[in-house]
């Protein structure tokens, strides 16, 4: 039942640092998280690493195992073979504050961007009526728990520093899609998804929605019809006709 | 001893979950610049982990619904020593305050006719849980997030900056609050990411740092679950009531080991799970106690008719509240009818179609799947007891939720008592968070307008003190490890203060708390202080030891059985002492003291609610004669 596991975590800093090596008992079972724990408490206290519920539920515990990006509470130890060494390392596109903990505040900047929800004026609280095939949609992008492996693993900002400041990532794409989809929202964001959020620069490759843990289709759900709506707004020929007019070709306020 | 990182704040809200974070909107909506400090990062606060729902009594999905069900149901379920007023404050808001979730972005499920659906929960008459499949508590979460991110965008269309006037500080952990006199001036925490310490200065202090689930070793409850505020409060001079009742949830996974405790929703059973022993009896149906009698199925069939027909059937004995299911299922296995691994079976295969259940329960059966191997649709879960929520909290004034003897202290959610008596339901957590983290933002608001610049001030002395006390496991020697003491600490509170509970078990857990307080004082730390989880839990455990001894030296006390404190030697409900809080404080040399406190007694309009018959099982014979021979606003219908 129990047996000894071979562990190769990345400890250091900003400054540097390398895998250190630690042989640690394995029990039935166990999930990744629990051997970082077991190290914590016998062999290297001070050894720093996220996490919370320990139940997928609030993604905090995000590495990468074995060069894949996962959260450690939701990965079993029986996926490895006992004889197989466990590389855990930190987020790849964040910048490293200690061991697994990476500074991850770029995304909470990216969350600012996004114009928030704004329901139609005069609806008020209690009045809302919507029928639950039209909020599936965005229901879907709501089951987000931020655990930012999207954000990890995307190319275009994963070893590519100097796209940040104009990619909001494939997190914030499902938010986009999210608040463009819901059924009571007023705001118009399709504009800004291209020359703000960066949109344009996703080119489809779907590495978000195969790491995401509650399995979202980032690409096909929000992505492609987002980059769709982008497209029809922007190359609407009765649209394009109202612009030169000098009318507004669509009903919602532009932000 | 240099100079610290300074803020000044009108309020400052210490823990980001549902309540701090609706603390902090409301406080901000009424002008106060407001800072709002969390152990975790934003977003990942406990409460994502509240599955089933909110209750409100919104009635759209059984229109016989409404506060005064609600407020029935709640002192049920605490067995008659709630604080009325709250659980009045309570039922009345809680449809407001859902609705105005919905206003800023949260997307519930939907009833056929477009709004919000509601699901059944144990103890509750009607379904009155607002709910998004079994994720509510993300739900909830995420939405008071975003609704923080829009008034931040607000502030930076005003000022030009985000943060102008409420800013959220992340992995920041407080370890004092300071005083100025007998008022509340600020509080002194570290930075979790680079061990710097941090000032904050504040007129109002909110506190809503949930429970105290990591002193047990089965829990639900995440890392940050111990005990701060209930601490912090303790030692500004706050008092904390009805600290014994600890509950239980009755189903947490019991397989494999490292999942032992993980909560499985209370929705499994509102969605027509049951509960069966290893020789496939519904057991639940022997364990209706008499106060509950009348409003239960005696047979399968009954209750089986009641998920379609729920006017004319009486609801399932799996859905009395949690106190019950758990003492059931405890005593089950003790019995020798337990699961494999030392739970009970708890059966939606055979009730529902695979497709429904991935649709309703679908964190379940992702949960199960990945951590179990266990597929919900096709085989039953095993399930046991696990420690969820504390009723106990810091003593608080009903309306405005002001700390008693603190003023510019105040409390909201699970830090909170009063609200859920002995035992709370299901499903009213999430609506307390909202409620009365609105009303102690409205309150702290209030508090500091009414000083008119007349502010507390820090004095360095304490700054000086606080900084001392954080840095002491720094210190050199072999003493103990904290992750040594603080396992000890959950082996000694499941054994000896867990479900069951007697005298002689308790006084033992005294002594060794009394113990791992001195080695605790004396744990010893590797490393540095940038982002060190040794010292972080060195830290803690001075929390969660204070806590649990006022768990247990109330339960202790306490010489009755009654929601989530049951003592085998005291089987039975006394309702002699259901007139008494137990309120523990410190005294001047710092040793927790157990006082009675008279329950505050609840008006003739509120008891007229409740049929006499009713009343009787709870209230005393003096109390009984008091009242009116048929009291006035009719019976239950």
């Amino acid at each position: 039942m129990t047996y000894s596991a071979h562990f190769r975590i990345w400890r250091g800093s900003a400054a540097g640092g390398s895998l250190q090596d630690f042989d640690v008992d394995v029990s039935e079972g166990e999930v990744v998280l629990d051997i970082v724990h077991r190290i914590q408490a016998t062999q290297a206290p001070d050894l720093a690493v996220r996490w919370n519920c320990k139940a997928g539920k609030c993604g905090s515990c995000s590495a990468e195992v074995n060069g894949r990006p996962r959260l450690m509470c939701m990965t079993r130890m029986s996926v490895f073979t006992e004889d197989e060494a466990v590389t855990v390392t930190p987020l790849r596109a964040f910048p490293v504050l200690r061991d697994l903990v990476t500074d991850v505040s770029f995304n909470y900047t990216k969350a600012r961007e996004v114009p928030s929800f704004a329901p139609p004026e005069g609806l008020a609280p209690g009045e809302f009526r919507m029928q639950q095939v039209d909020v599936d949609r965005s229901q879907e992008f709501r089951k987000c728990i931020e655990c930012f492996l999207c954000q990890n693993v995307c190319h275009v900002i994963r070893d590519h520093e100097d796209n940040k400041p104009a990619f909001a990532g494939p997190r914030f794409f499902a938010r986009l899609a999210e608040l463009e989809m819901h059924p009571l929202d007023t705001v118009d964001r399709r504009k800004r998804s291209q020359e703000q959020h960066g949109i344009g620069m996703c080119n489809i490759t779907k590495c978000c929605s195969e790491v995401c843990p509650e399995g979202i289709k980032i690409t096909d759900n929000a992505i492609i019809p987002m980059k769709e709506r982008v497209a029809d707004r922007k190359y609407d020929p009765v649209r394009w006709l109202g612009a030169r007019i000098g009318r507004r070709g669509d009903g919602g306020a532009e932000v | 001893m240099g100079e610290h990182e300074r803020h000044v704040y009108d309020v400052v809200v210490i823990g980001a979950g549902g309540a701090g974070l609706r603390a902090a909107i409301e406080a901000r909506q009424r002008g106060m610049r407001t800072a709002v400090i969390c152990k975790s990062l934003f977003g990942k606060a406990h409460t994502v982990m509240a599955e089933g729902g909110i209750a409100a009594a919104m009635a759209n999905v059984n229109s016989h619904d409404d506060w005064q069900v609600h407020f029935r149901d709640t002192m049920r379920g605490g067995k008659f020593l709630n604080s009325w007023r709250m659980a009045q404050l309570h039922a009345q808001e809680a449809p407001q305050r859902v609705w105005e979730l919905e206003a800023w972005g949260a997307l519930f499920d939907r009833t056929p006719d477009g709004r919000i659906s509601q699901r059944n929960f144990g103890g509750h008459e009607y379904p009155r849980l607002a709910h998004v499949g079994d994720r509510t508590g993300l739900e909830l979460i995420r939405t008071l997030q975003q609704r923080i991110v829009a008034l931040q965008q607000e502030d930076f269309r005003q000022h030009g900056d985000y943060e102008a006037r409420l800013r959220v500080f992340a992995e920041c952990t407080i370890t004092e609050l300071l005083k100025d006199g007998p008022r509340v001036a600020g509080a002194f925490g570290y930075w979790r990411e680079s061990g710097r310490f941090v000032v904050f200065e504040a007129p109002a202090v909110i506190l809503a740092t949930g429970g105290i689930g990591k002193s047990y070793k089965v829990t639900s409850n995440s890392w940050e679950y111990t005990g701060d505020g209930h601490a912090l409060a303790l030692l500004a001079g706050g008092s904390l009531v009805n600290m014994e009742f600890v509950q239980f949830h009755p189903t947490g996974m019991v397989w494999p080991p490292s999942v032992k405790g993980i909560l499985v929703t209370e929705s499994v059973r509102g969605d027509g799970g049951v509960l069966r022993n290893s020789e496939g009896k519904r057991f639940m149906f022997d364990y209706v106690p008499d106060v509950f009698r009348a409003k239960y199925a005696e047979t399968e069939e009954e209750a089986d008719r009641w998920y379609a027909d729920p006017d004319s059937n009486r609801r399932p004995p799996e859905l009395l509240p949690r106190d019950e299911v758990a003492r059931a299922i405890n005593s089950e296995v003790k019995e020798g009818r337990g699961s494999p691994h030392g739970g009970v079976l708890l059966d939606v295969s055979s009730r529902l179609p695979a497709d429904v259940i991935r649709r309703k329960l679908p964190s379940m059966y992702h949960q199960f799947k990945e951590l179990a191997d266990v597929d919900i649709t096709a085989e039953p879960m095993e399930v046991g007891p696990t420690c969820h929520y504390v009723m106990g909290g810091v003593e608080v004034d009903p309306d405005t939720e002001g700390a008693v003897g603190v003023p510019g202290l105040f409390a909201a959610g699970e830090v909170a008592g009063g609200m859920h008596g002995s035992n709370r339901l299901g499903g009213n957590s999430l609506s307390d968070l909202l409620v009365f983290g609105r009303r102690a933002g409205l309150a702290a608001a209030a508090w500091v307008e009414s000083l008119a610049g007349d502010s507390p001030a820090v004095a360095a002395d304490d700054v000086t003190a606080a900084e001392r006390t954080a840095l002491a496991p720094f210190r050199d020697g072999t003493a103990d490890n904290p992750y040594a003491v603080h396992q000890e600490l959950q082996q000694t509170m499941n054994d000896l203060v867990g479900i069951i509970r007697r005298a002689g078990e308790m006084e033992e857990a005294l002594d060794r708390l009394e113990r791992l307080r001195k080695r605790a004082a004396e744990v010893a730390v590797e490393g540095h202080r940038q982002f060190n989880p040794g010292w972080h839990l060195a830290l803690d455990l001075r929390n969660m030891l204070l806590v649990s001894e006022c768990v247990a030296r109330a339960a202790l006390q306490r010489e009755e059985s009654r929601g989530g404190h049951t003592r085998e030697d005291f089987p039975k409900a006394s309702a002699q002492w259901r007139r008494w809080n137990l309120v523990c404080r410190l005294d001047a040399t710092g040793q927790v003291s157990v006082d009675r406190k008279p329950l505050a007694s609840m008006p003739p309009e509120l008891l007229g609610l409740f049929e006499r018959k009713e009343l009787a099982s709870y209230l005393a014979e003096d109390e009984l004669a008091g009242l009116p021979e048929q009291p006035t606003g009719g019976g239950p219908r």
